[in-house]
């Protein structure tokens, strides 16, 4: 049984990247407990279709908490209240009806906006491609456990691994910084022997484009940590600033 | 190499924890130097200790003087530097934001620290005018040695109330700028254990608070005629 919710939305509308941008205020009178949250946009779009608005662009694909896509800022906080969860798994539930919800986009000058609740993320791309990959040789596929590597190395590469590249850490950041993505993304390499070969150059190389897409600094507020949907901690960034200090002294 | 620091992100927060680091030891040192005005002696202990400082360390002591003024500038230029890009990097602030609680470490603290930060760095000129360059009172140590006599200058400066109360408002803002500055120098070092980071987070603001009462009990204590 599941009972109709009423949900009040204040959701920041922009025309283009250029365009002036506002909150609008917008009821859904038909929501209810087991939607998500993107769901619930959904059912605004209809609504907003119906009365031939333009509907409220977002990003999402996989809808399951994997893919990254997915990100808005809900009450002041990235991915909304649920802690470990991409908007897309956060559930009306946790709402009551007459509930008044803000909605923005992820806000910094490195992911410059682009409509309503979407933002240009490829700025975490190009810091990838500076440097977040292994170089491996064409042919066969090499044995998967031809390369001892301790369980606790795995695990902690594997948990750094989890990063989605969603945005969160430098939408939530107070000083819109990079830095947890980018670490994440070092620290994964750095634990693994296969990133080994060519670390010096990556942690150079990542740190140095993350500078210049216009990230802000990191203050150690580890906002970041809070919001990121896997939970990723800031030890990745003080292993990334080892990881730099060594590329630097040798 | 001030270009190689300010184009790294990771350099400019090595810095800033390296410098912040030296600053926390310095204070440290200065309090509990502070605490030999407490010596039941009429300020002797008080005198020696500054002129042990001021005439026996030779060169070393314009050394550290000097060493003390570069950490210092050093530190406060990359903390500005550091706030003047965060809001180059949001021009566009948020309408609610809040922090999610759990993992994070933001609190006034951190919030405030070019707040703190620059009241300090103010603070720490008139502080200098105050004692280094105030009056230069002179007496006799037992041993017959002449010495500045730094302690009557410090019973008059903290017998007039706006110093007696200022000061330990100035240390208190200290305290909370140590309780996230010493962790966050550490974590930028990348010294913090992720097993140890909330032991971390509670010594560093331990230590903090204990600097900061540990210099506000002389003004008060000589206010208040306690020592
Ligand atoms: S839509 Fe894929 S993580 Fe949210």
């Amino acid at each position: 049984m599941s009972h109709s919710m009423r949900i009040h939305l204040k959701v920041w509308r922009q025309a283009g990247p250029n365009a002036p941008g506002r909150f609008e205020s917008y009821t859904v009178e038909n929501a209810n407990e087991h939607m998500s949250f993107l769901e619930l946009l959904d059912v605004l779009n209809e609504q907003l279709i119906k009365e031939g608005k333009e509907p409220v662009e977002f990003d999402h694909d996989c809808r399951e908490g994997i893919c990254g896509s997915c990100g808005v800022v809900v009450d002041g906080v990235a991915h909304g209240p649920q802690p470990r969860t991409a908007v897309c798994q956060l559930h009306m539930r946790h709402y009551k009806s007459g509930d008044t919800i803000t909605v923005e986009p992820w806000r910094a000058k490195a992911f410059p906006a682009i409509r309503d609740l979407v933002v240009d993320r490829s700025a975490f791309d190009r810091i990838m491609a500076a440097g977040g990959y292994v170089s491996v040789s064409t042919g066969n596929a090499p044995d998967a456990n031809a390369i001892p590597i301790s369980k606790v190395d795995a695990d902690l590469a594997m948990d750094y691994a989890s990063c989605i590249g969603c945005g969160a850490c430098v939408a939530a950041c107070p000083n819109a910084s990079a830095s947890l993505f980018t670490a994440a993304k070092i620290s994964h390499l750095a634990k693994l022997p296969q990133g080994s070969p060519e670390r010096k150059m990556r942690v150079r190389n990542m740190v140095e484009q993350m500078r210049k897409e216009g990230f802000g600094d990191c203050s150690n507020h580890a906002e970041c940590e809070a919001v990121c949907p896997k939970g990723i901690s800031i030890s990745a960034i003080a292993l990334m600033r080892r990881e730099y200090l060594k590329a630097a002294t040798s | 190499m001030l270009s190689r620091l300010y184009g790294s992100p990771v350099l400019k927060k090595v810095t800033t924890g390296l410098t912040g680091i030296f600053l926390t030891l310095f204070v440290l040192v200065h309090m509990t130097g502070n605490l030999a005005y407490f010596a039941d002696d009429t300020g002797e202990a008080y005198n020696a200790y500054s002129h042990f400082l001021t005439h026996e360390l030779g060169a070393l002591f314009y050394l550290i003087e000097i060493g003390l003024l570069a950490i210092f500038l050093l530190h406060a230029t990359i903390g500005i530097q550091i706030w003047l890009g965060k809001r180059a990097a949001r021009p566009e602030a948020y309408a609610v934001y809040r922090t999610a609680g759990g993992a994070s470490r933001q609190s006034l603290s951190s919030r405030s620290m070019i707040v703190t930060g620059v009241l300090l760095a103010v603070w720490t000129v008139f502080h200098l005018v105050t004692f280094k360059y105030g009056t230069y009172y002179e007496t006799t140590l037992a041993d017959g040695t002449v010495v500045r006599d730094i302690a009557r200058l410090v019973d008059e400066v903290f017998g007039n109330p706006m110093y007696a109360f200022g000061y330990p408002a100035m240390m208190l803002l200290l305290a909370v700028h140590l309780r996230h500055g010493v962790w966050s120098a550490l974590q930028s070092l990348g010294l913090v254990r992720p097993t140890a980071s909330a032991s971390t987070y509670l010594v560093g603001g331990l230590l903090g608070l204990a600097i900061g009462v540990g210099f506000l009990l002389l003004p008060i204590a000589i206010y208040f005629q306690w020592a």
